[in-house]
């Protein structure tokens, strides 16, 4: 469970300070589906930084999991990070020089697990992907979409109880873009909290509660109704 | 995460950056290798110099006319003009236990003729126990025979050269020569050798002592040479010359020794300080290796800036990322450094080829100081841009491609 708490960011740019995020709170359940749309610069992808732990608030109280993370100090963050929040990001960040196999297998090396125990787990996330035939090939021997699979596989092979997408098929065709997304609401169904943030109304709208932002703030939360406040 | 995997991430990374990693490995390299290299010539420079020492003659003093030191107190009435060592200074000293031989010295320079052939020569006045107290070794012949040192005899050795000069290819054993006014037999030929005490030996022509005595028309002696009975006995045999010497000469102590211990020490300081002279301009190269590994992983810490952001969305921790830019330094430095052990043995190997007569070999401390040295540069060095890694933002740095 998430619950973000009059979380503020303000950003100093140049002379301007920017609230990237005013007075934002949220609530999420566990097995959620939720897309963040919005206008560039509206705080999505700072909402999806703090939610993940990469970016502090400057205000407020973000509790995850009855943990509030806000207290923790970096090397705590990084285990949170490691054990609960999956990213899966529009460049797809894999490591150029790792294959596929060895890019899934980099959370679980940071956590120390077995190298045999490594080697079944990397294996089973492949065959869940469909990358089984590909496991051995690198980034850039790989179509864009097999690309954001071995990301999707890299993000989950923790099993985390978060998936933060920030723009997943922003960078892919329609094909793979949907396919993707498909792979992405399959690991929902099965309890992890999805949370999607895309420019692209048709993914947009496939999500049971879609959030949309402007300049910092939630405009629009059509679950916002179910939850009294 | 385990040790293993920090290794194999870090080798990785390495090989994965071909050019830089190349270029690392070259500097420290070269540093390591010019450590060694450098160190070892040092060390082949003393060892050099002392196996040259120690051909001029073991456990040996030498005591020279006059002081060298003065103790103070008022200055003389009368002059204080040294007493001359005399033949019989050096016969009283023989009687101390911690001196074996000694060998008295006179030396003069005189024309050495042989039928038409003269030549001006260096003339050493001596005994038969020069011989063994210098390492002489005859070519020919045989060498002064063991008489009373106050009897002159007609009897000669002539330097290599010398006879070379005076004799070309005829054999000179039994020759008359003449030195000065008076006729000489000659009895054997030095072996070449080299410079010693300040004499080229191959150049000299050495006589009985009383003889060159009356030859230059002198009493005194140029030198004693004193073998001591052993490296233990120097400071005894050194007494024992003292308090002789005092006792004939009126209780003044007039004369000057000379330990070949001392000469050695005071060369051995010297060729130390040079070795590490030596080593610390070789150690700048290691620091400039250092210098360049630190830029090396600054550059490759900005190239893999959206890696290091990945890997801390991963959950890395700020020590993690330390140790795995840190791990990479190390594993740079020390293939470097084994590269350049590999370059400098063989180094040295070739340089012994070349020059066979120089005793050059590797040292075992300048091999674990240049490992040593680089294992720190890499450390030191390493931390810097490690430290860099670990601080980055991860937000920041995802967000570049």
């Amino acid at each position: 469970m998430i619950r973000l708490d009059s979380i503020e960011r303000v950003f100093q740019v140049g002379n301007e300070t920017v609230h990237a995020l005013n007075n934002v709170s949220l609530k999420i359940s566990q097995g959620e589906y939720i897309t963040i749309m919005g206008p560039s610069g509206s705080g999505k992808s700072t909402l999806l930084n703090i939610i993940g732990l990469l970016d502090r608030p400057d205000k407020g109280f973000y509790i995850l999991d009855d943990v509030n993370t806000t207290d923790l100090n970096d090397e705590q963050q990084a285990l949170v990070r490691r054990h609960k929040i999956g990213f899966v990001f529009q460049f797809f960040h894999l490591v150029p020089r790792l294959t596929a196999t060895e890019n899934i297998e980099l959370p679980l090396i940071l956590t120390g697990v077995e190298p045999d125990e490594r080697k079944d787990r990397v294996k089973i996330a492949l065959e869940d992907f469909g990358l089984a035939d590909r496991s051995k090939h690198r980034p850039n021997q790989l179509s864009g979409g097999q690309r954001q699979r071995v990301a999707i596989a890299r993000a989950t092979i923790m099993e985390p109880r978060v998936i933060l997408a920030d723009e997943p098929t922003g960078n892919l065709d329609r094909t793979s873009g949907k396919e993707v997304i498909e792979i992405l609401e399959k690991l929902n169904k099965k309890g992890i909290i999805l949370i999607l943030v895309t420019h692209d109304p048709d993914i947009g709208n496939r999500a049971v509660r879609k959030i949309s932002m402007v300049d910092g703030k939630i405009l629009d939360d059509t679950l916002a109704l179910e939850f009294s406040k | 995460m385990k040790a293993k995997d920090i290794l194999k991430f870090s080798i990785r990374a390495s090989t994965g950056y071909k050019f830089r990693t190349i270029l690392i490995l070259i500097a420290m390299a070269i540093g390591v290798a010019s450590v060694v290299v450098l160190t070892s010539l040092g060390e082949g420079a003393r060892r050099y110099v002392i196996s040259q020492f120690s051909s001029l003659g073991t456990n040996l003093l030498i005591v020279l006319p006059g002081r060298s030191e003065t103790t103070g107190g008022p200055p003389p009435l009368l002059g204080a003009t040294p007493r001359d060592l005399t033949l019989d200074d050096a016969i009283a000293l023989n009687r101390s236990s911690a001196i074996r031989i000694i060998s008295p010295l006179t030396v003069g320079s005189a024309p050495v003729s042989w039928k038409q052939l003269e030549r001006e020569v260096i003339i050493l006045g001596s005994t038969h126990e020069i011989y063994e107290i210098r390492h002489l070794s005859m070519s020919l012949g045989k060498f002064l025979p063991s008489i009373d040192p106050r009897r002159g005899e007609a009897l000669c050795v002539l330097g290599n050269k010398v006879k070379k000069e005076l004799f070309t290819n005829q054999s000179p054993l039994g020759e008359w020569v003449r030195i000065g006014d008076r006729r000489f037999r000659v009895t054997g030929i030095l072996a070449k050798k080299g410079q010693s005490l300040g004499f080229d030996m191959s150049d000299v022509v050495i006589i009985p002592v009383a003889s060159a005595q009356s030859l230059f028309n002198t009493a005194s002696l140029f030198r004693i040479l004193v073998q001591a009975s052993s490296r233990e006995a120097i400071p005894r045999a050194r007494e024992a010359i003292l308090k002789t010497i005092r006792e004939r000469h009126d209780g003044e102590d007039d004369i000057t020794i000379i330990t070949q211990d001392a000469i050695l020490s005071t060369f051995d300081r010297i060729l130390n300080a040079l070795t590490l002279t030596v080593a610390g301009i070789a150690a700048i190269s290691l620091a400039v290796a250092g210098i360049l590994i630190m830029n090396v992983m600054l550059i490759a810490v900005s190239q893999r800036t959206t890696e290091i952001g990945l890997i801390k969305a991963l959950g890395a921790t700020r020590s993690q990322i330390m140790r795995l830019f840190l791990a990479e330094s190390i594993i740079l430095s020390i293939t470097g450094a084994f590269l350049g052990l590999i370059i400098a043995f063989t180094g040295v190997l070739l340089l012994a080829r070349i020059f066979p007569d120089f005793p050059i070999l590797i040292s075992s401390w300048a091999v674990a100081a240049a490992v040593g040295v680089s294992l720190l540069t890499g450390l030191v060095f390493g931390v810097f841009p490690a430290r860099r890694a670990a601080k980055l933002d991860p937000v920041q740095a995802l967000s570049r491609r």
